[in-house]
């Protein structure tokens, strides 16, 4: 117990690296999503395809043998990139298939007449989805948005086993100097639900607050 | 153009979509139908013509970098027949495969027994008894809060120095089943939650207990709805067992990183268990797309509406006996768009 009263700053500079890790994938997942969304539902059918490519890939992996191919194996080919813009383009890409996934399910959930609409007024495909569909897309998909948030917070600990020190990994070091692995263990599940629990609350308010009256 | 309750017929949707005087027919239709979407117009031919312009940029690009990305590893000799000839050697295919079948019984072994408890605890959340609720609640927020990664590291090395000591397939599958119970009972939930509460008052109505309208209603057509969600969950399952990776649990992984430092071939060694986690997850979506795809159309002789959607109850419909009676099996037509 005392063991982790002592090290409060060890399990404060992990959480630290969580966050930026979790913010910054979150944005390339977000980005990632967008793209690969519009290109599922664009008319250029090659894009569709590359979305669909990319989409049943990524995330047909498990996300720990992306982090190592691309940690021990790109390198290989002499691309080598810091552990963490590694680890944020790895999450960030995978939680993008995802959010990408939402998107479009959000999107065919937008009744039929708003792109009507939108058609019947001369907008393109960019502009209709861009101005009328996506928009409405993005408030119907927010639970499952905030839902994939708290996963990514979640799946930052697959960034210990390369040796990145966010807080799962923190937590191990701690372990190896100063044995108590129930104690500490259990001190960084309770950081980990300092951050994911509110996030619940967090998705219904911004839920709330974007909601479209239809 | 309308079928006699008023919803427009394929037919009309697609002239409405497209403008073409005669849709295609038979089976050719089927695949129209399905990429109809009022998002675009089908492409013209300029259209047609620029998208093959820009797909023929794409791909020389793709190509390129292909190219590229070849010479470096080619350079770097990772494309020397040496570094891929353990994909060949018997004895090693045998121990990835091995570590495959260990993949698959943590995965499956956790699975079901996830899928039990998830069954119960999202039960246990509409029980009438509220501290029953509280506890499937609190346990369920528990172990979706908090990594999995972190909690197979808590049961690797923290339940050895409680006393418990268990062989490291049975700490794999305790990880994956704790956290995935939570996950189950999450999609049970929904799909409870889902039903009309006509369903639930009907069974109360006939007399029926918790237990008895829980066993008899409202579960079997919960689970129905969310068969292609407790598959896909699965998938993520499967996933998620390669973090024994770190007990370390000989599974596919652990055992594709023994194989790649073995045989010098890191990088090859990846590649090789990255396709075989893809062969198998999308097998296994391919199969959810497939029973979503099925529950869709009402199965024969039964007046099944899609998932999500009442079924033709035509009291439900707010339409009462005196409205048009939608004809049996009139599904809301799937969108498209």
């Amino acid at each position: 117990m005392n063991v982790v009263f002592d090290h409060l700053d060890v399990f404060g500079s992990g959480l630290w690296i969580t966050l930026q890790l979790t913010a910054l994938s979150y944005l390339l997942a977000l980005g990632v999503g967008v793209v690969v969304a519009t290109m599922r539902v664009c008319p250029a059918a090659p894009l569709r395809a590359a979305g669909l490519v990319y989409v049943e890939t990524v995330r047909n992996t498990p996300p720990l043998v992306l982090i190592l191919l691309f940690v021990y194996g790109l390198p290989k080919t002499g691309v080598k990139y810091s552990l963490f813009v590694s680890a944020v383009v790895v999450l960030g890409g995978y939680t993008g298939t995802f959010v990408a996934e939402a998107l479009r399910s959000g999107i065919s959930a937008v009744p039929l007449g708003q792109a009507e609409a939108a058609r019947s007024l001369g907008m393109t495909f960019g502009t209709t989805l861009r101005h009328v569909v996506l928009p409405q897309a993005i408030r119907t998909v927010i639970p499952p948005l905030g839902q994939l948030l708290s996963a990514l917070v979640r799946n930052t600990s697959l960034a210990a086993p390369i040796g990145l020190l966010e807080l799962t990994a923190r937590a191990g070091q701690l372990n190896t100097s100063e044995p108590d692995p129930v104690w500490i263990y259990f001190a960084a599940a309770a950081t980990y639900m300092i951050v994911t629990l509110p996030l619940g609350a967090l998705t219904r308010l911004v839920e709330r607050r974007v909601a479209v009256a239809r | 153009m309308t079928a006699p309750s008023g919803r427009p017929t394929a037919r009309h949707r697609a002239r409405r979509l497209f403008g073409r005087r005669n849709p295609p027919t038979g089976p050719a239709r089927q695949r129209y139908l399905r990429r109809a979407t009022v998002l675009y117009d089908e492409p013209g031919p300029r259209a047609r013509f620029w998208i093959g312009v820009g797909s023929a940029v794409g791909l020389a690009l793709v190509a390129l970098v292909v190219v590229v990305a070849l010479r470096r590893l080619d350079a770097n000799h990772q494309l020397d027949r040496d570094r891929w000839e353990f994909v060949t050697d018997p004895a090693i295919l045998r121990f990835l495969g091995l570590g495959l079948l260990n993949t698959l019984k943590a995965a499956a072994v956790a699975g079901a027994l996830a899928l039990a408890i998830g069954c119960l605890l999202a039960v246990g959340r509409h029980a009438p008894r509220a501290p029953v609720r509280v506890v499937a609640a609190g346990y369920t927020y528990l172990w979706l809060a908090i990594p999995l990664l972190l909690l197979i590291y808590f049961i690797g090395l923290g339940l050895p120095t409680l006393g418990v000591d268990l062989p490291l397939f049975w700490f794999l599958v305790l990880g994956l089943t704790l956290y995935n119970s939570a996950v189950f009972a999450e999609i049970f939930r929904t799909g409870l939650v889902s039903l009309h509460p006509g369903q639930r008052e009907a069974a109360a109505a006939l007399g029926l207990g918790f237990w008895q309208s829980m066993r008899l209603v409202q579960l079997p057509q919960a689970v129905r709805r969310m068969v292609p969600s407790l598959v896909s969950q699965f998938v993520v399952l499967l996933k998620d067992s390669s973090l024994g990776f770190v007990l370390p649990y000989p599974e596919l992984l652990r055992r594709g990183q023994i194989t790649g430092l073995f045989t010098h071939s890191v990088l090859q060694a990846y590649v090789v268990v990255a396709a075989v986690y893809i062969a198998v997850n999308a097998s296994l979506s391919y199969l959810a797309r497939r029973i979503e795809a099925g529950q869709r159309r009402p199965l024969a002789g039964t007046p099944a509406g899609p998932p999500g959607a009442p079924g033709p109850l035509v009291i439900d419909a707010g339409v009462g006996l005196a409205g048009p009676v939608a004809p049996v099996g009139a599904a809301p037509d799937g969108r498209s768009a």
